[in-house]
């Protein structure tokens, strides 16, 4: 079945498309950065998909064993390093929200541009 | 040990590993110092790199001696030297010249982490310029981006903070756009490294995922590249930055998405994928012009003086875009001197623009009423960054906008009407610069505020040094160009 088949691929496009919508839609700032980690993980589920296949193991050479599929391991390194970097904007989003709640007392988007419209 | 053959991979550490230790430094002027020696340096580097790179070629560097594309390579060729250039001074110049505006604008003790992160930003920039491989430059981006981030943010206005969450989210969606591309293709070809693409893609010349791949990185990358109309965080951003700040980001930090946008649609895309060239200038020429044109109309009516620079920004990036969207060697020879020469006179103004904030305390037009009667030695500077802004012959911006202008006219029977908008909008750029020198030199100062004041010394002469290029640059246009026609060769001629 074709359109299972290609399941993770289907998530992917709705979840970026979810996470997408949310960050745009919201005007909570911590829900668009919720969005944006939703949008980011959809990445990575695309990513490991695509080294996946059918019966296959890791790339590991076993003695005894005689393996001839193996999955790639590429994307998973590079999609390791894609979620520190992930992390690393979720982290700076927060820590700035803090400082605009400190600063604006909010952190609702029209608020704080109803506040800067006025200054 | 010979260390030139490995200056590309000591461009991006040297910057990387000097940054912890300023971080660990604790007094501010010991932190501004260190990250201004280290600054220097990587120029010094970058020029070293230029000269290894007009003498000898394109350099090519493997990281532990690995081969690509099983290894990981670094690639110096004229465009990557001209890039490296323009970030290593103009982060050396913001340095020098900021240092009392950041001295004012940072405080003391958080000094050592902004420093810091200004010289990662530094060294994730170098390292988009010099990687030779597509998810490198994603993390060289990332790197780059969050540092620039955190620099933003430091500005005193509380407007900085919403201006940088927007800045956080759109520069996100960029990354994350470019990064899916960089799937698509690495699900098609199994490589991630620039050469290699282009050779394998021939294979599969239009499977729809490598025309998905193309529209996800263009988007990507026209979103940090701030092209019309995807520029809405970078007024903002510029406006409420640090004044130095601003100076290091509009020197740079654009033209090194446009330089990753241009080095993939032509190195990897251009001539390996059926109707790349159409499509590409079918999107991107609509959107330069308008940016051109809408961008400076918005200039005209702006009421600040970064906010003005910033709009014109857009503009100016609009010009680069059309140039590279024209598909032609002589356009994109017009689109590398272009970021060059924008890049010079955009940094001049910034640095003028610094100036007059610092002693004038605002950068609203309407406190900046007369400042040329009281600083007239950085508003003449001023007025010769401007000069080349607009395209006056006799400074770089002419002969960027000369070659712009010939390669529209080269390019089909819409020539004359794209120079009829190019023109425009040079007009518009004399009105909004026009509209700022006129109230500075004949307006009336803010009560009180009617002496002579001038910036410091050595502040005037850096400012004066970086009008004086301009004008340089104009009449010896050697350099740019020797690069540019390296760099073009390089894109359009596939690789090796």
């Amino acid at each position: 079945m074709e359109i299972l088949g290609l399941f993770n691929y289907w998530a992917f496009a709705v979840l970026l498309m979810v996470g997408l919508y949310a960050l745009i839609s919201k005007q909570n700032l911590v829900k668009k950065i919720m969005g944006l980690t939703i949008f980011q993980s959809a990445v990575f589920l695309f990513f490991i998909t695509t080294s996946k296949l059918e019966g296959g193991t890791a790339p590991i050479l076993q003695a005894g064993k005689d393996w001839t599929i193996f999955s790639n391991p590429l994307p998973q390194v590079l999609i390791l390093t894609a979620i520190v970097v992930g992390i690393s904007v979720t982290a700076l989003a927060l820590a700035v929200v803090v400082r605009i709640n400190e600063e604006y007392g909010t952190i609702e988007d029209d608020e704080i541009l109803a506040k800067d419209r006025e200054a | 040990m010979n260390l030139a053959e490995h200056l590309p991979a000591l461009q991006v550490a040297l910057p990387l590993l000097t940054a912890p230790l300023v971080i660990l430094l604790r007094a501010g002027f010991l932190a501004w110092f260190s990250a201004f020696l280290a600054s220097l340096f990587s120029f010094a580097l970058s020029v070293q790199l230029t000269i290894a790179v007009l003498q000898g070629g394109t350099l090519e560097y493997w990281i532990g001696g690995w081969e690509p594309p099983y290894g990981i390579s670094m690639v110096v060729d004229g465009f990557s030297a001209l890039v490296l250039l323009l970030i290593t001074g103009a982060s050396t110049l913001a340095l020098a010249g900021g240092r009392l505006s950041l001295r004012r604008d940072i405080d003391n003790r958080r000094a050592p982490m902004f420093y810091g992160a200004w010289l990662i930003a530094v060294a994730g920039l170098c390292g988009i310029a010099v990687a030779g491989d597509a998810f490198n430059v994603f993390v060289f981006m990332e790197i780059s981006s969050l540092a620039t981030y955190i620099l933003v943010a430091a500005g005193r206005d509380r407007r900085a903070l919403s201006a940088v969450f927007k800045y956080i989210m759109i520069g996100t969606i960029g990354a994350t756009f470019y990064l899916i591309g960089v799937g698509f293709i690495y699900m098609m070809t199994g490589t991630l490294n620039f050469a290699d693409m282009a050779v394998r893609l021939e294979d599969d010349m239009d499977t729809r995922p490598i025309v998905i791949a193309a529209g996800f990185i263009t988007i990507g990358l026209a979103l940090k590249a701030a092209i019309f109309p995807l520029h809405i965080w970078l007024p903002r951003a510029y406006t409420y930055a640090p004044d130095a700040v601003t100076v290091f980001m509009a020197a740079c930090s654009t033209k090194v998405a446009l330089y990753i946008l241009m080095r993939f649609n032509y190195e990897v895309f251009h001539g390996n994928l059926l109707g790349h060239s159409e499509l590409f200038t079918a999107f991107v020429i609509p959107l330069a012009l308008t940016g051109i044109l809408v961008a400076s109309a918005i200039a005209m009516f702006q009421g600040n003086l970064k906010k003005v620079l910033a709009f014109s920004s857009i503009a100016q990036i609009g010009y680069i875009t059309l140039a590279a969207g024209l598909t032609s060697e002589a356009g994109l020879m017009a689109a590398l001197l272009h970021m060059f020469n924008h890049a010079l006179a955009k940094g001049g103004l910034f640095l003028c623009a610094m100036a007059f904030v610092f002693t004038a305390g605002s950068s609203a037009l309407s406190q900046l009423q007369g400042i040329g009667r009281r600083m007239p030695w950085t508003m003449a500077a001023f007025v010769v960054a401007a000069m080349s802004l607009i395209g006056v012959p006799g400074t770089a911006g002419f002969i960027s906008k000369w070659y712009l202008i010939v390669a529209v006219m080269e390019w089909n029977t819409w020539g004359p009407a794209l120079v009829a908008a190019i023109v425009i909008s040079s007009l518009m750029a004399v009105v909004y610069l026009g509209r700022f020198i006129e109230l500075a030199y004949f307006g009336e100062p803010p009560a009180g505020n009617a002496g002579l004041l001038e910036v410091s010394i050595p502040l005037r002469c850096l400012i004066w040094a970086t009008a004086l290029l301009n004008i340089g640059f104009g009449l010896f246009p050697q350099l740019p160009l020797a690069l540019a026609t390296d760099g073009t060769a390089r894109l359009l001629g596939g690789l090796y």
